[in-house]
Order: structure tokens, then C-alpha cells, then sequence
């Protein structure tokens, strides 16, 4: 147990020292945008810096008194990357335009993420309690994604009707909902796993699983697809699938699932593309927006030339144009830090979500249990693919579908989504580290 | 599981070093091709915000400046209204629609401070994060432009003045204008709204004429035909036959007549003075190849002038005649280019040039329209210098020709009579261009005072004779406008140019 508590102790420390390094750049990136203005400091420094540092110490004695085994990193990482964000988005407030209110909105987020946080690490004290009630969580998920199509409530923006509006706060459940479904996924499939990496039903040399094994996985999946499909919902639909496949070859290590699922996803798209009309816009606009410059492929064409005039090492915190991109906070956030910080930022944030999700995945290696295996690796998995669907659709690797950049994104649902799978995989660490701590790190 | 989850996990890796990767081929592979792609608005913007500097004519008259302004573009482009319309055509205009265009385009650097020369004396100033904005100051002066606005009466054309000790453009006026102000609203709707609607707009009052629209200059040209006839060395004595036409060759009997088929002939002088075609197609014809090559010493046929610095935006375009080499099968061609008609398509600025030439010894120099920057605190930060373009004639030939033209304006039969000037010898020579059947022939003076110590070289065009229409003549309509202008001119002391004395003028007095 001594060996536990001093491996702990370590590992708090650097989440503290780490911490303070980030309370600095955050902060310090804060004044950067208003000396880019002129030689005065902004006059809210202070209690930037106050809550800023209230916040994670906050989140920081909640680890320490509740999941003081867990890993050391990813707090920091989170508050790193929440961090350069809600600095581009204060930058972009202060362009007026179409931000104004939207720092004074993200700060009220970060809070409501932060208790968020800290109260699922004092509730939810074993994460078999997912296990557990993996129905409701389903019927929980599905709900959410059913909320904004309920009257009066929900909400279109921009084609998709995926907002649900309460008063002046708005949020996308769609985010919340994904938690939910892959705690689901990871349970059904710990249960399943062998009938499913076996099968019951033999053709020739082949065994398949039975339909009954398969089925309700398949339904609750294929749900889910159909409300996002009607909601317009294309990015949370292809990360649904996405994490779907990789669970189950996780599950069974059978490549014929992640064979089938990727044909799936070519036929579907295929047929999308045929059909639907604000899917076609997005093809065309990934394939060549240049001719449609000034018109639907403004915002590719303008997010390109905000990389390009970043360059290397940026224009500086303030001095470059990033609002010249629609939607500069949200979808196209990461153009606005390519414009801003460079090649040196973007790579940055990359390298920021690769170490996060690189823990997240020695997170589930390193825990026992087949459900918190997998899901651990299922929300590594979900921020991951999230993270490169939002990149890559913005510097056009493959077609834009509009999500949010985990942590960095303005967007409350995002945000509270994001800090509750960060607790989740605090919780799972904290447990396989005091069961046994990892090895190398003893 | 765990290798699923590891191959799941490198599967992640892959992906991600894919966006790194094209994060490289887009910030540093296509990096400043994308930054600077013309439809990337960011830079543009960031020019629109700067502080800039202003422009000044040579006579102290601030004619383009920025004001505060309490939009995002912080800074508003004026051209004061009582000369925006005057300068319109030279200054241009710094838009959001349409970029900069003339001098605020050409010293766009300079008016926002960031050419080396102002950085280097104002080093104090970018510690205290100042921007060093120069100002710019023209060789134009509002008093000749005006003066030439006035003299025109709103007919559709153009005057140029140029000082021909320096080749500076003292006066590039073209009408109808129109008032940039109009184009540097912020309101960018408005500003397309109008650009369209002057863009559309039959008079093109968008085209500086001065220098970006070619002519036929008619009887003006003569000055080049006969100079290169003298430089040839053609015996001034020979008399041509007093007749009202001559027969092109290679026709069949296609007559060139003279102007109201009057009938003359005699000397050069004598033909140069009453301006007889008849005897200048015969010039022509008997200068062949000669006439070809030696327009290409005025300009024509030829790179038109251009000095860095000049500030002249769009660029001057060139002018056109017959090509060397085309005589033997162009020969009636010849002729009428002999006589500034057919092939010869020149533009007033040029013909102020050729005026230039012969007032000036045989030399024309860069016309250029700026003449200095200042920094802040008016110091000479960089000066256009005062160069040759081309040397069109010898001094004797340059001389020869300043009594033939002296005579235009002063021989009682001359074309030119109506440019006298009490107490100033005024050198010039009319013309009356035929265009398109039916229309109208253009008005053309161009003229050069005084004539014994020359200042100014000036050409003037009118366009289809303006309001006077078939009466409309070169010595008729042109002149008076040359003769108001050059009054003017001549009646005010020149004003100290905030940039100073031009140093090491090349041109010796007489």
C-alpha cells in the first residue's frame, strides 16, 4: 500500500507542477492578445488568473481526494488544450464580429465542465457502475440524441437540427450521448465477447455469431445512426461507426468487422452522396472548393489560406485575421490556431491530443477488467477519431463534418461531455493503479 | 484485448501523422502561396488598417489622407473634395473591394511607412511601435491641374503638362473624372455599386486618357516626321509642289488630300506651318524604313517610358506606329503615317513627350508624377531622379524644329495663332485627327514656353473636337485650351517644392 500511496504522490505532483505551467501559458496567452491591441493590459488579468488557477486546483484536490492513484498527465493535457482555447476564442471576442459574448459563455462552460468533473470522480466511485446500468445509459444515449428533435426546445443551425435551446444557453446532446453509448457498447461487448469472437453458427469453415448475440447491438446501433442520419448529424454519425468497428475488432480481434463496417461506410456514403444534398455539398467542397471560392467553398478555401498564412511559426496571438473563416471558434477552430500559432501550434495541439489519447490507451491496457478495457479504450478511441474528423475536415484530409475539437472547440456540450470522459478514464486509472500499479512507473 | 487495442492505438498514430503531415505541406509547402493567393482578403485588410501617409502636390495641397475611424478598419482613406475629382486619374485610390490603384498603389510602402529608407531615419519610431509613414509628395501642382480642368470646360479629353527640366508630369488631367471617395467607403456594397456603375458607364471616367488611351494624333505628328527628315539630313530647301492631293502608290489612284482639299505645298517650313499633307505623305514616303526607326527615338513603336518610382499607375501604354521593315509593302501606309493618321495611335502623354523632346534639345526624360518622399518629421527620404529616356533628335535638329514650330504659333497663315501669348514666345503645332467616318476628328495642340528657355512642354486633346464639331480644328479648339493653360502657368512663380530643389538638373540654359 506504501508503494501505492508514494507512486500516487508522485504522480500528483506533476499534475500540480504540470498545472502551473499551463495556468501560465493560458494566462500569459490571454495578455498576448491584448498587447496585440496596444501596450495595456487587459483589465480583467487578474481574475483570468484567479479563476483560471481556482478551476484547477479545484479539479486538482478532487484527483488528489478521490482518484489519487490515477494518471498524472491527462488533467494537464485537458487544461492545456481547453486552455489555447478559450484564449483563441477570448482573441476572437475581442475582434467583435460575430464573437463577442462567446468567452464570457465558454468561461461559464469551463466552470459547469469543471463540476462536471468533479462530481462524477465523488459519485460514480467504481466504474462497474456503467456496467451495471448499461441499459439505462443506452436508453439515457438515445434519449439525449432524440432531444432536439422534441418541439419547442430544439433547435437547426446550419442544416443539422442537432441544439437543443433552454433560455440563452444552448447545447448539442449529441455529446453527452456518446459517453453514454460507448459505456453501453464496452458493457455489452465485455459480456458478449466469446460468442461474439467465436460465433454460434457454423457455414462451411465458418463460424458467425448468432443474430440473437449480434442483435441488440446492432439495433441500438443502427438507432442511433437513424436519429443522427435525421438530425444531419454526419460528424457524430461517423464517429458513432467509427468507434463502433474499432470496439468490436478490440472485442474480437476478427478484421472481418472492421472489413464489413468500412464497406458500410463506403456504401453509405456512397448512397449519402448520391442523395443527399448538404452531404454532396461537402464533397464537392472537400474534393475542390476553388471555383466555388466565394460562394459554399468559401469557408475550405478561406480555412486553407489561414494555414497558409500562418506558416511556421504564425502571425502572433492577435495579429493575424482568423474570424476571415466562417465559423472561426467552432468547426474551424483549428484553423484560427493555425493562423495564429503556425506550424508550431497545430503540431503542438496534435502532439497534445496524441499524448492524451495515448494515455488514455495505456489507461485501458493497463486495467484488468474486459469492461473497463473497453471502455477506457472506447473513449480514447472516441476523442481520438473525433479530434482527426475536425482536423482533417479542416485542412481538407478528408471531407469537413461539423464537430467540435475536444476540449478546444467553443461549445458547452462538448466541453462538459469532454470533462466527464476525462473523469471516467481518471476513475479507471485510479482503479487499476491501486490494484496493481503499472509497471515501469513503481 | 490488448492487441486489439494497440493495433487500435498505432491505427490513431497513423492517422494523426497524416494531418501532421498535410499541416507541413499546407504551412510550409504551400505556406506563402496560399498567404499570398489573391483571394486570400488578409492581407489586403491588413494594408486597409495601417496608418497611412499622405500625398501632396508640389503647391502644398494635401490630396489624399487617412482619418480615424471608428469601424474595424480604423482608418478612413479622404481626398479632400475640393481636389478628389482633379487627381482621381493619377492618385487613385486605396479601396476594400479593389486594393490600391495609381501612386496609392505604386508607394503603398512608402505611405505606410515600411520602405527601408524611412525605417532606417526613424529607427526611434519603431521602438515606440510608430508606424514611420511617409508622405508623398507629387511633381504635380493643383495650379496647373486646375488650370488644365479648367481650360478643358468639361469636353471629353486630356491635357498634359510637363516640367522639361525634370520630365515631371505637372499636370495629367482627363475627363471626365469621377470622385474616388466614393470607392473607399467602407461599406463595401455601396463601393461595388459604384465601381460597376462607373466601370459600365459609356464615358469611362474610370481611363486615364493621359496615358492609357491611344489616339490618332493627326497633324501634331508632323513634328516627328520632320524632325527625323532634318536628322536625315533632308535638304530644307527642296520645295514640294503646291497641290490639294497626292496619289498613294500601290493603289488605284487613291488620293491623300489635304485638310478642307486646300491646296499647298512649298518649303518644309512653309508646309509645316500651314500643315500640309500633301507634303508630308511625300515625306514619308521619302523616309521609307528612316520614319519607321526614327518614331521608335520619340517613343513610339517602342517599350513606353517607365522609371522605377514613377509613380504613373497603371503603367503608360505604348504607343504604335509603322513597323521597320513593313515600307516596301506598306508604302501608302506610310504617308498617312506620315501625317499621323492609320497605323500611328499615340497617347497624349506622349505627345507632351515629343513636345518635350524638341524643347528640351532632342532629349525627353522619364515623365514621372512623383517627386519625393518625406518622412515624418519632412525630411528628404528618397527622391525620383531625373532621368533620360530617350534622345529623339541632335541639338541642331532640336533647334531647327523650335523655329518651325515657333512659326506655327506666330506666321500669320499658321495653324497655331490662336496659342500666342503677349510677351511669350510660345513653339507648338495643331492637329486634327480623323477617326471613324462620320465622327468627328480629335483636337490636338501641343506646344512647348517659352521658347528661348523652355519650362513647359504641354499636349492637349480633345476628344472628337468636343462641342465644336466639324469646324472643330487642332489650332481651333486645342490651342486656346494650350494658350490658357500655359498663362497660367507662366503668370504664377513656381512654387517651392517641399522635396526642394531638384539637384543636378542636366539641362543647360540657353
Amino acid at each position: 500500500m506504501t508503494a501505492v500511496a508514494g507512486f500516487a504522490r508522485s504522480r500528483r505532483r506533476s499534475e500540480l507542477s504540470l498545472g502551473l505551467l499551463v495556468i501560465a501559458v493560458t494566462v500569459g496567452g490571454y495578455i498576448l492578445v491584448a498587447l496585440a491591441n496596444g501596450p495595456k493590459l487587459p483589465s480583467d488579468v487578474a481574475l483570468i488568473l484567479a479563476w483560471v488557477f481556482v478551476l484547477y486546483v479545484v479539479a486538482h484536490l478532487a484527483v488528489r481526494r478521490w482518484a489519487p492513484a490515477a494518471d498524472g498527465t491527462l488533467l494537464p493535457i485537458a487544461a492545456m488544450l481547453n486552455g489555447i482555447g478559450f484564449v483563441m476564442i477570448a482573441r476572437l471576442a475581442g475582434a467583435g464580429r460575430d464573437y463577442p459574448a462567446q468567452a464570457r459563455v465558454q468561461s461559464v462552460w469551463v466552470t459547469i465542465g469543471i463540476v462536471v468533473f468533479v462530481l462524477i470522480l465523488a459519485v460514480v466511485r467504481d466504474v462497474r457502475f456503467f456496467e451495471r446500468y448499461r441499459y439505462i445509459a443506452l436508453l439515457l444515449g438515445i434519449g439525449f440524441m432524440l432531444l432536439p428533435l422534441a418541439p419547442v426546445i430544439g433547435q437547426s443551425r446550419g442544416g443539422g437540427r442537432l441544439w437543443v435551446g433552454i433560455g440563452p444557453l444552448s447545447f448539442e446532446p449529441n455529446e453527452i450521448a456518446k459517453v453514454l453509448l460507448v459505456a453501453f457498447f464496452a458493457a455489452y461487448l465485455a459480456d458478449k465477447r466469446e460468442l461474439l469472437t467465436h460465433g454460434r453458427i457454423r457455414i462451411g469453415r465458418w463460424f458467425i455469431p448468432s443474430p440473437r448475440d449480434l442483435g441488440p447491438l446492432l439495433l441500438a446501433w443502427g438507432m442511433s445512426l437513424l436519429v443522427l442520419a435525421y438530425e444531419q448529424d454526419i460528424g457524430t454519425s461517423l464517429l458513432f461507426f467509427g468507434v463502433f468497428a474499432a470496439m468490436l475488432y478490440m472485442t474480437t480481434r476478427r478484421a472481418a468487422y472492421l472489413v464489413g463496417t468500412v464497406l458500410l461506410l463506403v456504401i453509405g456514403g456512397f448512397v449519402a452522396y448520391k442523395t443527399l444534398g448538404h452531404v454532396r455539398v461537402r464533397v464537392e467542397n472537400w474534393m475542390n472548393p476553388w471555383p466555388n471560392a466565394a460562394g459554399n467553398g468559401r469557408q475550405p478555401v478561406q480555412g486553407w489560406y489561414a494555414f497558409g498564412t500562418g506558416g511556421i511559426a504564425g502571425t502572433g496571438l492577435g495579429l493575424g485575421q482568423p474570424w476571415q473563416v466562417p465559423l472561426a471558434s467552432t468547426d474551424y477552430m483549428f484553423s484560427s490556431i493555425g493562423e495564429e500559432l503556425g506550424l508550431v501550434g497545430t503540431v503542438g495541439v496534435i502532439a497534445l491530443f496524441m499524448l492524451f489519447i495515448g494515455s488514455a490507451y495505456r489507461i485501458a491496457i493497463d486495467t484488468i477488467r474486459p469492461f473497463t478495457k473497453l471502455f477506457a479504450a472506447g473513449l480514447a478511441t472516441i476523442l481520438g477519431l473525433q479530434t482527426f474528423l475536425i482536423i482533417g475536415g479542416v485542412t481538407r484530409v478528408i471531407p469537413l463534418t461539423g464537430i467540435s475539437l475536444p476540449f478546444v472547440s467553443y461549445g458547452g456540450s462538448s466541453l462538459v461531455a469532454n470533462f466527464a470522459l476525462l473523469a471516467i478514464l481518471m476513475r479507471i486509472s485510479d482503479d487499476s493503479a491501486r490494484a496493481e500499479p503499472p509497471p515501469g512507473t513503481r | 484485448m490488448n492487441a486489439g487495442i494497440r493495433r487500435i492505438g498505432v491505427a490513431m498514430i497513423v492517422l494523426f501523422v497524416g494531418l501532421v503531415a498535410q499541416l507541413t505541406y499546407l504551412q510550409i509547402g504551400r505556406g506563402s502561396q496560399l498567404a499570398n493567393a489573391p483571394g486570400n482578403p488578409r492581407k489586403a485588410f491588413a494594408d486597409l488598417r495601417r496608418d497611412r501617409g499622405p500625398i501632396e502636390t508640389a503647391d502644398g495641397a494635401i490630396v489624399a489622407l487617412s482619418t480615424a475611424s471608428n469601424d474595424e478598419y480604423k482608418h478612413q482613406r479622404v481626398y479632400p473634395s475640393a481636389t478628389a475629382t482633379l487627381f482621381a486619374d493619377v492618385i487613385g485610390y486605396q479601396s476594400i473591394q479593389n486594393g490600391a490603384v495609381g501612386v496609392e498603389h505604386t508607394y503603398s510602402s512608402a505611405l505606410e511607412g515600411r520602405t527601408f529608407d524611412l525605417q532606417l531615419n526613424n529607427l526611434a519610431d519603431a521602438f515606440a511601435n510608430k508606424q514611420p509613414v511617409g508622405t508623398v509628395v507629387l511633381t504635380m501642382t493643383k495650379a496647373a491641374q486646375g488650370a488644365a480642368a479648367f481650360a478643358l470646360q468639361g469636353r471629353r479629353g486630356s491635357v498634359v503638362v510637363l516640367d522639361v527640366a525634370t520630365g515631371g508630369v505637372l499636370a495629367a488631367y482627363s475627363n471626365p473624372t469621377y470622385d474616388p471617395n466614393l470607392l473607399t467607403v467602407h461599406d463595401t456594397k455601396k463601393a461595388a455599386a459604384v465601381f460597376s456603375f462607373l466601370s459600365a458607364s459609356p464615358d469611362n471616367p474610370l481611363l486615364s486618357r493621359s496615358w492609357r488611351e491611344l489616339y490618332p494624333p493627326g497633324s501634331t505628328f508632323k513634328t516627328v516626321t520632320a524632325s527625323i527628315a532634318q536628322q536625315s539630313h533632308v535638304d530644307l530647301t527642296t520645295v514640294f509642289p503646291v497641290t490639294d492631293h497626292i496619289v498613294l502608290p500601290q493603289t488605284n489612284g487613291v488620293p491623300l488630300f489635304n485638310f478642307g482639299h486646300e491646296r499647298c505645298g512649298g518649303s518644309m517650313l512653309d508646309s509645316f506651318i500651314v500643315s500640309c499633307n500633301t507634303t508630308f505623305a511625300q515625306v514619308g514616303l521619302d523616309l521609307g524604313e528612316t520614319f519607321a526607326t526614327g518614331i521608335q527615338k520619340f517613343g513610339v513603336q517602342t517599350q513606353p517610358p517607365n522609371q522605377n518610382g514613377s509613380g504613373i499607375d497603371p503603367a503608360i501604354v505604348a504607343s504604335r506606329g509603322p513597323i521597320p521593315g513593313t515600307f516596301q509593302r506598306n508604302q501608302p501606309k506610310f504617308m498617312q503615317d506620315a501625317i499621323g493618321q492609320n497605323e500611328v495611335l499615340v497617347t497624349p502623354m506622349e505627345m507632351a513627350l515629343v513636345s518635350e523632346a524638341v524643347a528640351n534639345q532632342g532629349v525627353i526624360l522619364q515623365p514621372h508624377v512623383v517627386d519625393c518622399v518625406l518622412d515624418p518629421s519632412n525630411r528628404v527620404v528618397s527622391r525620383v531622379g531625373v532621368q533620360q529616356y530617350k534622345r529623339a533628335i541632335d541639338p541642331p535638329t532640336a533647334d531647327t524644329m523650335r523655329t518651325f514650330m515657333l512659326a506655327v504659333v506666330n506666321d500669320p497663315r499658321g495653324t497655331g495663332t490662336a496659342a500666342q501669348i503677349p510677351g511669350v514666345q510660345v513653339a507648338g503645332k495643331t492637329g486634327t485627327a480623323e477617326t471613324a467616318t462620320g465622327a468627328n476628328p480629335h483636337a490636338w495642340f501641343i506646344a512647348f514656353a517659352p521658347a528661348d528657355h523652355p519650362k513647359y512642354a504641354i499636349a492637349v486633346l480633345v476628344e472628337h473636337g468636343g462641342s465644336d464639331a466639324a469646324e472643330a480644328t487642332g489650332g481651333r479648339v486645342a490651342a486656346p485650351i494650350a494658350k490658357q493653360v500655359l498663362q497660367t502657368l507662366l503668370s504664377t512663380a513656381a512654387p517651392a517644392s517641399p522635396c526642394g530643389q531638384q539637384p543636378g538638373s542636366p539641362i543647360p540654359s540657353r
